[in-house]
């Protein structure tokens, strides 16, 4: 290792400092770059990157954040050279000095991989099926180098593995991609980038698809390759959360330009642009006691074919006044050093000392009635008790024998009342999802029981059956697919109320209504689903849910796929129908901190289990079993000073296979209270399946299944 | 609290009346100019087929004989077989019988395919194994054997049992297909939604998952009309469907590629229909795919 890569290992670790030294030269320089892209049969072209400067020096990390659709992958992939033929870039990009724009690709193909290599969003499509891991990271290393030999080539890989904390990594070398779970894919492509020791890596959304706890693995993994490698590291993403605590520099993009830059620090404390300042408000965050609605951004970002002539984000601007339409505004020096604001009224937002709060109206949450209702009295919607989903695993084509069970959903108990949300949350895997099928199948499960507003699944008539299906309705997470393409806004509304015998009127009428309740237009239920954004489209499935009047909305991760800003509308949106219409919903995801904005009661599930129910308050308060403090300890806050002090738990590996789960408490695989057990204490936990029940005093609503949960308060 | 952009559409509400899916799409279709022109040519071709004889100075079996083979004139539009009949009547004859097989049973052919594939792929299990089991069964039986078997029974009948025929032939292929992307269609969450809001499993496959194939069932269709025309012929040589004298385009083309060099109008004018015909279907196929897939179309 070099000796600039110590020093800049050493302020990294040092913390808080502004980033390394001003006077080394950038790295990796990129000014007033635009790429546009020809629109083709008569369309405006799309100028989707206008005029992005940034640098960035050995060993600084520095973080692009933006919505998706402002030109933030755009801007990278021009960088490295990797946009396709017909794209306009003009601009500079210089590496060392040295411009980059406009080489030819033979000459870019030297400089990727080896001194500029990326890290791409989606682990699954980023590896080649048919070759295994270790020979594509000794491939990285042989491009390069070609003199290096094969068994050299391989020896490199192994100790790249090893580096990005691929456990055993000599024996799973040998493995194919599909035998590695997304979190280790994506360890497998950070080996890939940092194979050459590159001087520069560019991250796009590496996190994005991963679960929190995977997250934060892959955060450290970051952290450590760029302490080995000393490369300068942009980390581009539209989560705040994620580059608080990582990067030394931010830069906020929207419709294809900066509109913020600045030391970490000054971008979050002393925020100039009423956008940074809506998405930061738009986060849900852990570290917040009270209840309080989210800020959405009003609207959508700008058709990147016409621009409005002034500030692009003058139409979402809650403070937007006539003279933001007059022209752009340039990106100006603003406060504290490098920090630049593109704000007209970035001096006045400065000198009243504004934050989100005073920017962004609030519109205050009514309370439904039902709440005050202590909970024991009110109506059971929904009780879950026993339930159990176990798919055989067959093998052979002819004569197929089972060998084995895959445990996806392993003794549930919960019920939910009416105007309650519960959340049922854990990672990707741990049968959320199963479960919610299992009870909107209405069929008799494999075990236990089901029962939706008093009626028991499996025996209910035919016309129970329909009558329960009114009530209880879903949302799915993927706005793209939930709707159906082939039919028009309207026909997909009122798909429920047909098949319910509504009459033409009542069913015209009813449509009309409900695209007025989830806040959308009227006059757009002529409209086919493929033209609206997708927090548009999850308001269309919102009101198809809502059509027939439920009792029960059954909700499959609704926000997961959208942008920050515009989750913050939905959940609002849920909130405000829940205390209006009086519903009940179960809510799935794998956020914790959208479930603490929505949630009364939370449900902590791994590999087929409740390992922890309780209220929120208590939940999060006071978490007591090792995985949700785990959970809890993952997510990223969008507070730097606060991330940087916080002391993560990162739980080690992957899910266990679900066919074979471990003996005695699923969860000691990973556990961290586990691994500092004495040996005769951690037989318990190899023998004894712990059971769900209450562990602290006085926390009625709250019940951990941990042998050795915590008990004393804790902060 | 709303987050809708649509600023500019201010319409006038609640008075527009919201057209049906349907209606809507043939208002579509009539807008495209290709499919306006697809269609003008098709009922051409249509009312050629039907009133170009009653135009014709000659007879169907009528024999010219001063003239075998003699290239198009005043007398003979399209000149004159080899025993003397008009070319002319006997083309639009074919073209009655090769419009009506043709058409019916490219339509018949993709909707049994649709419809088996889809239901075998939808439930799966029994009805799939029942189902796929008698596809496999049309796929390796020997066509001609079938036929053999048939033919002392419909040997006689109309030509809608030989459309049935036809389309009976050529359906195991595509709805092998179709059962594939159902299985895929099926786990879509807007399938799963309409299960769960209670619409029956039957709708659900005609509103949900052929419409979301329409792609490939349209062009399916378009091809099977050159097809089923062809395969006409291959039957008609082996004695079942259309007999001589009678003539399809398929028999016109069978004969005249054996003397298309020496004597060209024997060829071409029946072959020329024959493409005519599928480009028209052709174009009007597409632009119904096209106005069917939101994706494809720049609506404003």
């Amino acid at each position: 290792m070099t000796a600039t890569s110590g020093t800049a290992a050493e302020q990294e670790q040092t913390g808080a400092g502004p980033g390394p030294d001003r006077a080394e030269p950038a790295v990796f320089e990129v000014s007033d770059l635009e790429v546009s892209f020809p629109g083709g049969r008569g369309n405006a072209d799309v100028t989707a990157v206008r005029g992005v400067s940034y640098e960035v020096r050995r060993g600084e990390i520095l973080g692009i954040v933006g919505e998706s659709g402002s030109g933030k992958s755009v801007s990278s992939l021009a960088a490295i050279g990797l946009l396709p033929d017909y794209a306009r870039v003009s601009g500079s990009i210089r590496l060392h000095g040295e411009e980059l724009l406009g080489l030819d690709d033979r000459t870019m193909a030297k400089k990727r991989g080896r001194a500029v290599s990326m890290v791409f969003q989606d682990p699954l499509s980023g590896l080649t099926p048919v070759y295994t891991v270790g020979d594509q990271v000794a491939e990285a290393v042989q491009v390069h180098n070609p003199q290096t030999s094969r068994e050299a080539a391989q020896k490199r890989a192994v100790e790249l593995l090893t580096l990005v904390g691929i456990p055993d990594a000599e024996r799973r070398r040998r493995s194919f991609p599909h035998e590695f779970s997304g979190g280790m894919r994506q360890r497998v492509m950070i080996a890939i980038a940092i194979a050459n020791d590159p001087d520069v890596i560019i991250c796009d959304e590496p996190t994005t698809a991963l679960d929190v706890t995977i997250q934060a693995q892959i955060l450290e993994v970051l952290k450590t390759a760029q302490r080995e490698t000393g490369a300068a590291i942009v980390m581009i993403t539209h989560d705040l959360g994620v580059v608080a605590g990582l990067v030394d520099r931010v830069q906020v993009m929207y419709a294809g330009r900066l509109v913020e830059t600045g030391a970490v620090d000054d971008v979050y404390y002393n925020t100039r642009m009423p956008y940074t300042m809506g998405l930061l408000g738009s986060v849900p965050r852990l570290d917040q006691d009270e209840k309080t609605p989210l800020i959405p951004i009003k609207g959508n970002p700008p058709s990147l074919t016409d621009m409005p002539p002034g500030c692009p984000f003058a139409p979402r601007c809650p403070i937007a006044v006539p003279e933001c339409d007059a022209a752009e505004p340039p990106l100006e020096r603003v406060g504290g050093a490098g920090h630049r604001a593109a704000c007209i009224r970035a001096g006045e937002i400065e000198a009243n000392a504004w934050t989100a709060r005073d920017v962004y109206p609030v519109s205050e949450i009514e309370r439904n009635p039902v709440s005050q209702v202590p909970r024991a009295d009110r109506e059971t919607v929904l009780r879950v008790d026993d339930l159990a989903k176990h798919h055989p695993l067959m093998r052979g084509a002819l004569f197929k024998r089972r060998v084995g069970t895959v445990y996806a959903v392993d003794g549930l108990t919960f019920d939910v009342r009416e105007g309650e949300t519960l959340a049922l949350v854990g990672e990707s895997g741990c049968g959320k999802s199963s479960t919610l099928m299992e009870i909107l199948s209405l069929d008799q499960p494999q075990q236990g029981t089901v029962e939706v507003l008093g009626k028991r699944s499996g025996r209910m008539s035919n016309r129970e059956r329909m009558q329960v299906r009114g009530d209880v309705q879903v949302v799915f997470q993927d706005p793209m697919s939930s709707l159906d393409p082939r039919m028009r806004v309207f026909e997909i509304i009122a798909e429920p109320l047909h098949t319910h015998g509504y009459s033409k009127e009542r069913v015209r009428s009813r449509v009309l209504e409900l695209m007025e309740l989830v806040g959308l237009d009227r006059s757009a239920v002529t409209r086919s689903p493929a033209e609206f954004s997708g927090g548009q489209r999850q308001r269309i499935g919102i009101a198809r849910a809502l059509a027939l009047e439920p009792k029960l909305l059954v909700l499959d991760e609704p926000v997961s796929a959208l942008d920050v800003s515009i989750q913050a509308g939905v959940i609002n949106l849920l909130e405000e129908l829940k205390a209006r219409l009086g519903l009940s919903y179960l809510f799935v995801a794998h956020d914790l901190s959208v479930v603490r904005h929505i949630a009364d009661r939370v449900a902590v599930m791994y590999l087929g289990k409740i390992v922890e129910i309780g209220d929120v308050q208590s939940i999060y308060r006071r978490p007591t079993h090792p995985y949700t403090k785990a959970l809890l300890s993952a997510i990223p806050l969008p507070d730097p000073e606060k991330e940087r002090r916080r002391e993560h738990v990162v739980l080690q590996g992957d899910l266990p296979n679900p066919a074979d789960p471990p003996s005695g408490c699923r969860f000691r695989t990973r556990c961290q209270k586990f691994a500092v057990l004495s040996e005769e204490d951690r037989s318990t936990c190899r023998e004894r399946e712990p059971e769900l029940r209450h562990r602290v005093e006085g926390a009625a609503d709250q019940a951990a299944a941990c042998h050795y949960a915590d008990t004393e308060a804790s902060s | 609290m709303s987050l809708s952009v649509e600023r500019e559409a201010t319409a006038p509400e609640a008075a527009t009346p919201i057209s049906g899916r349907w209606s809507s799409l043939v208002k579509e279709l009539l807008a495209t100019r290709r499919v306006m022109i697809g269609l003008v040519i098709i009922l051409g071709l249509i009312a050629m087929a039907w009133i170009g004889p009653l135009l014709s100075p000659w007879e169907f079996d009528e024999r010219d004989f001063g003239a075998f083979r003699s290239p198009p004139s005043a007398d003979h539009w399209f000149g004159t077989g080899s025993t003397g009949r008009d070319m002319f009547h006997l083309t639009m004859v074919g073209l009655q019988k090769s419009i009506l097989i043709g058409l019916c049973a490219a339509l018949f052919t993709t909707v049994i395919a649709a419809l088996v594939g889809a239901f075998a792929g939808y439930f799966l299990g029994l009805a799939d194994r029942g189902l796929m089991w008698v596809t496999d069964l049309f796929l390796v039986l020997p066509q001609f054997l079938i036929l053999a078997i048939l033919y002392p029974l419909l040997r006689d009948s109309g030509w809608l049992v030989f459309v049935v025929l036809l389309a009976c032939l050529m359906w195991m292929v595509t709805a092998k297909m179709v059962r594939g992307m159902t299985i895929s269609l099926k786990e879509r969450e807007y399938v799963l939604a309409a299960r769960y809001m209670g619409v029956s499993h039957a709708r659900i496959i005609l509103r949900h998952i052929l419409p979301n194939m329409s792609s490939l069932l349209i062009v399916d269709a378009t091809i099977n009309v050159s097809s089923a025309i062809i395969l006409e012929t291959a039957l008609s040589y082996f004695g079942f469907g259309i007999q001589p004298p009678d003539v399809t385009l398929g028999s016109l083309i069978a004969e005249g590629a054996r003397q298309a060099l020496a004597f060209p109008w024997t060829f071409w004018f029946c072959t020329g229909l024959l493409i005519v015909l599928v480009l028209a279907v052709n174009l009007v196929g597409d632009g119904l795919r096209d106005a069917l897939d939101p994706h494809s179309k720049s609506r404003t």
